[in-house]
């Protein structure tokens, strides 16, 4: 689409911005990334984001989108002739936007009870919380290898993110992913096979490294 | 779930059902509503079966096929019944700007909206002035249109009017007038009330109080 000028600002421990790098290296699309300093945020990211001052935000042609599922859905439409993220079918589509809404309502909120516990007792509820939310994405998944069926899509993207953050959670709480969720990692590991994804996430033991350094600085350790 | 057609699941009061129902009459699409007549004490079998995992309304079934959340069901209705009324913007980025607003503006009155009507003191106020804050935000986001969609009424216009019969509630309980706070909003308000697919669809705000009382009385909050 002629001379497309894309920066992506970011902060590569977020789910959220592993959404849409993702959607970005799906669609062959090329970008600019910069990495924002979360403590201390760029002037572009507060002018293009002013409402939250969150990221990912995606700047395309000088214009901002904000809010990583709303991106993605952007990408999707502006670059439709290729490698469509979300189904043709407005009720396959209808399905596909109401678990990654789920995704969005509930596990970060879960997964950060977790991983910024202040005590115990808040640890397991966020575990209890997540493995509930794992199982009932499990059901949502059925028999498929991925949740938009034969295709990678639009819930994959929405939720791949998470993997980074599987091994804070398993850590903090004591538990395994793998152990109480084969079917969910089996997912995970067919994900992680596509390079669009296993270029688009970090490392989750630095992810695990980044979490203990917040709590301590909390002084929650 | 049998083929009726069009079945929309719903609750008088649910802003949330009402901007189904303005998108359904905009469209000028037959449907059966159905009251969820108890849905604080016990939700209909056809509730928890179209919506399993929230078991709210509004949930929309079109063919016998379930369509939860009201952003999701109004995108669906647009591209399904694409001939009459289009309610989605047609560029993707005016797309994902009202996208933007609708989820900023539900996440903010799911909290703010609560605490103005069911708590006290600092924390009532505080929840006001996020509320007239957030207001003021999208009346930046207006401009000097008629409507958030520009000439036309669409997705983000249906997305928050229903909302504005609450105001009444808010104003009540919190004491203070969004007319006098923002007349611009109010302006637009308004605007959209003169639409037939609207004032069928809200309901009388002082009926609207009046049911927040019961709400809170049933719910033992002073």
């Amino acid at each position: 689409m002629g001379n497309d000028e894309l920066i992506l600002l970011n902060y590569w421990p977020s789910m959220f911005g592993a959404r849409v790098r993702i959607a970005l290296e799906e669609k062959g699309l090329d970008y600019e990334y910069r990495e924002e300093d979360l403590l201390n945020k760029s002037p572009l990211l507060l002018q293009m984001n002013p409402v939250h001052k969150k990221i990912p935000v995606l700047i395309h042609n000088g214009k901002p989108v904000c809010e990583s599922n709303i991106i993605v859905q952007y990408i999707d439409e502006v670059w439709y002739d290729k490698a469509p993220l979300l189904p043709s079918d407005p009720y396959q589509k209808a399905q596909a936007r109401f678990w990654a809404d789920y995704i969005d309502k509930k596990l970060y909120d879960s997964g950060r009870k977790i991983t910024f516990h202040k005590n115990k007792e808040e640890a397991e509820e966020g575990k209890k919380e997540v493995l509930e939310i794992f199982k009932v994405l499990e059901g949502a998944l059925e028999e498929k290898p991925y949740f938009g069926g034969e295709n990678f899509g639009y819930v994959d993207i929405s939720l791949i993110g998470f993997y980074m953050w599987f091994h804070a959670y398993e850590t903090c709480a004591n538990f395994s992913i793998e152990a109480e969720c084969p079917k969910l990692m089996a997912w995970v590991k067919r994900c992680l096979e596509r390079k669009t994804v296993s270029k688009s996430l970090g490392d989750p033991k630095t992810v695990y490294e980044i979490v203990l350094k917040f709590r301590k600085k909390l002084g929650l350790d | 779930m049998e083929d009726e057609g069009v079945v929309l699941l719903g609750f008088w009061s649910s802003p949330y059902v009402m901007r189904v129902k303005i998108a359904l009459e905009e469209k000028g699409i037959q449907f059966l509503y159905k009251e969820e007549e108890n849905i604080f004490l016990s939700k209909s079998p056809l509730l928890l079966q179209a919506n399993p995992i929230y078991m709210k309304v509004p949930v929309l079934i079109h063919n016998g096929k379930p369509i939860c959340e009201s952003l999701n069901i109004l995108e669906y209705i647009d591209e399904v019944w694409k001939d009459k009324f289009t309610i989605l913007p047609h560029h993707p980025y005016e797309k994902a700007k009202s996208r933007f607003w609708i989820h900023f503006f539900d996440k903010m009155i799911f909290d703010i909206g609560r605490r103005m009507w069911a708590s006290k003191g600092e924390d009532q106020e505080a929840a006001k002035l996020e509320f007239l804050k957030s207001l003021k935000l999208l009346e930046e986001e207006l401009g000097d249109k008629p409507y958030f969609g520009g000439d036309q009424f669409g997705l983000l216009d249906i997305a928050l009017i229903p909302f504005s019969c609450r105001f009444y509630t808010y104003e009540m309980f919190c004491k203070f007038s969004v007319e006098k706070s923002c007349p611009k909003f109010m302006k637009w308000v308004n605007k959209c009330n003169e639409r037939g697919s609207v004032s069928k669809a809200l309901p009388n705000p002082h009926e609207v109080y009046d049911f927040v009382l019961e709400v809170k009385k049933m719910l033992g909050i002073e």
